[in-house]
């Protein structure tokens, strides 16, 4: 295979890389991969596009084969990249040359994430607001705002681990902190409803996105892929309602009395 | 009600808004994921406590309402519903739920804990229903509301500031 049909596939696998991991669904990967490669006059690529890997074949009018097969791990929604990666394939349909867009992906391959201050504060805000939501008082609010902001930076810290962290782990412990840090506040008098706070302080690590993705594979027939979301939501679930069940009859153990 | 109201709309806004940072939402777009978030709790909101409706009911029309919006702004914007869809769904993600039945399971109270159990799978599924419904909905049609945004907003923008157009 001749080394532009090789770059124009190496550009497509790049693409379709980059939105996997940043979360989009597998419709979207597998379109961005046969529009740009049709563009440039691939005409003979299909793709395979699973939730946690890509497989990509093409063939050029000499018969000759290009296969690529691409292990993804799920990693967490950066919906940024999504956005560019749309915006640059539909550049590409105008008429960007190869060269360019082979430019545009490498940068955004490196674009720079949030600053873990920004996502501690989103964290806490979040907390905080949806505290209010569900009937929190102004006190409850900061205390959700305390704990939502612990508890954001918990999971920050356990991001950069090198070995990657047991989703239904890293979730039980993070719903631990939170109900422990709401418990804590409580009894500091900062906030009054402490369910209120806990719910709040949980907020943030709820699977939100992976079930309305979930929801959109199965129903765009993608079963395999709505199917595997769908665990992840109710592992990460589970895990929370764990967590949070945990402390629950610790504090039992310890106490020897319901929490209100 | 009309001072609730505000508040209930500016906390799911808000709340929101910290979700679309946390999901890397690009800065551009805060303010719709924001009014989106906002709006559809404030709808939720009237729904269920001044219309009378139940949880199920009221999810399921501000679920649509907050899809629907996402679909329009995503082709207003020209990039992905998804990118407003995620934040803005999360005030109807039914945590509370989640919450209560764990309690009430901790607690002894096997009645209660399914009870809630039961509302919090049937938010999901008022959920999954709405989402499923609306992106059924034809691309040209939304589209043709979302192009007339776009041209509304385009030229509100010039209005505003007419020398940059130069």
């Amino acid at each position: 295979m001749d080394s532009y049909n090789r770059r124009v596939l190496d550009l497509a696998m790049g693409a379709g890389k980059i939105l996997l991991q940043s979360g989009a669904e597998i419709f979207r990967v597998e379109e961005t991969i046969r529009r740009i490669s049709r563009h440039y006059g691939v005409e003979n690529s299909n793709a395979f596009v699973l939730s946690n890997g890509i497989f990509l074949t093409g063939q050029d009018q000499m018969g000759e084969m290009y296969a690529y097969v691409k292990h993804i791990p799920i990693s967490g929604t950066q919906l940024n990249k999504v956005d560019a990666v749309n915006r640059l394939s539909r550049e590409i349909e105008q008429g960007l040359d190869l060269e360019l867009a082979e430019k545009k992906l490498r940068h955004i391959k490196t674009m720079p994430g949030k600053k873990p201050l920004t996502l501690v504060n989103a964290s806490a805000v979040g907390a905080g607001a949806f505290c209010y939501i569900i009937g929190g008082m102004a006190g409850d609010c900061l205390a959700a705002v305390l704990a939502g902001g612990i508890v954001g930076l918990y999971q920050i810290l356990m991001g950069r681990r090198k070995k990657a962290t047991s989703k239904l782990a890293l979730n039980l412990v993070g719903a631990f902190l939170a109900t422990a840090l709401s418990l804590l506040f409580y009894r500091l008098r900062i906030g009054l409803d402490y369910r209120a706070i806990t719910v709040g302080a949980i907020m943030p690590m709820l699977p939100g996105v992976s079930f309305v993705t979930s929801i959109r594979e199965l129903a765009n027939g993608d079963y395999i892929a709505g199917t595997i979301r769908l665990l992840d939501t109710l592992l990460v679930t589970a895990g929370i309602a764990m967590g949070v069940g945990l402390f629950y009859i610790l504090y039992y153990e310890i106490t020897g009395g319901y929490m209100l | 009600m009309m001072v609730d109201a505000l508040i209930q709309f500016v906390a799911a806004f808000f709340g929101t808004i910290a979700f679309s940072v946390i999901f890397f939402v690009p800065r551009e777009h805060y303010l719709g994921c924001g009014m989106i978030g906002g709006l559809g709790w404030l709808f939720y909101w009237c729904l269920t406590a001044h219309l009378g409706l139940s949880y199920l009911g009221g999810t399921f029309f501000a679920a649509v309402f907050v899809v629907l919006l996402s679909r329009i702004c995503g082709v207003a914007v020209k990039c992905p519903a998804t990118v407003f869809l995620s934040p803005g769904i999360f005030p109807l993600v039914p945590g509370v739920g989640i919450y209560w039945t764990v309690y009430s399971m901790i607690i002894g109270e096997m009645e209660q804990s399914s009870s809630y159990g039961r509302q919090t799978i049937g938010t999901a599924i008022a959920i999954v229903l709405a989402i499923i419904f609306v992106f059924e909905i034809p691309q040209p049609w939304i589209g043709a509301i979302g192009r007339k945004v776009a041209v509304k907003e385009r030229k509100r923008k010039e209005k505003e500031l007419p020398d940059e157009e130069e």
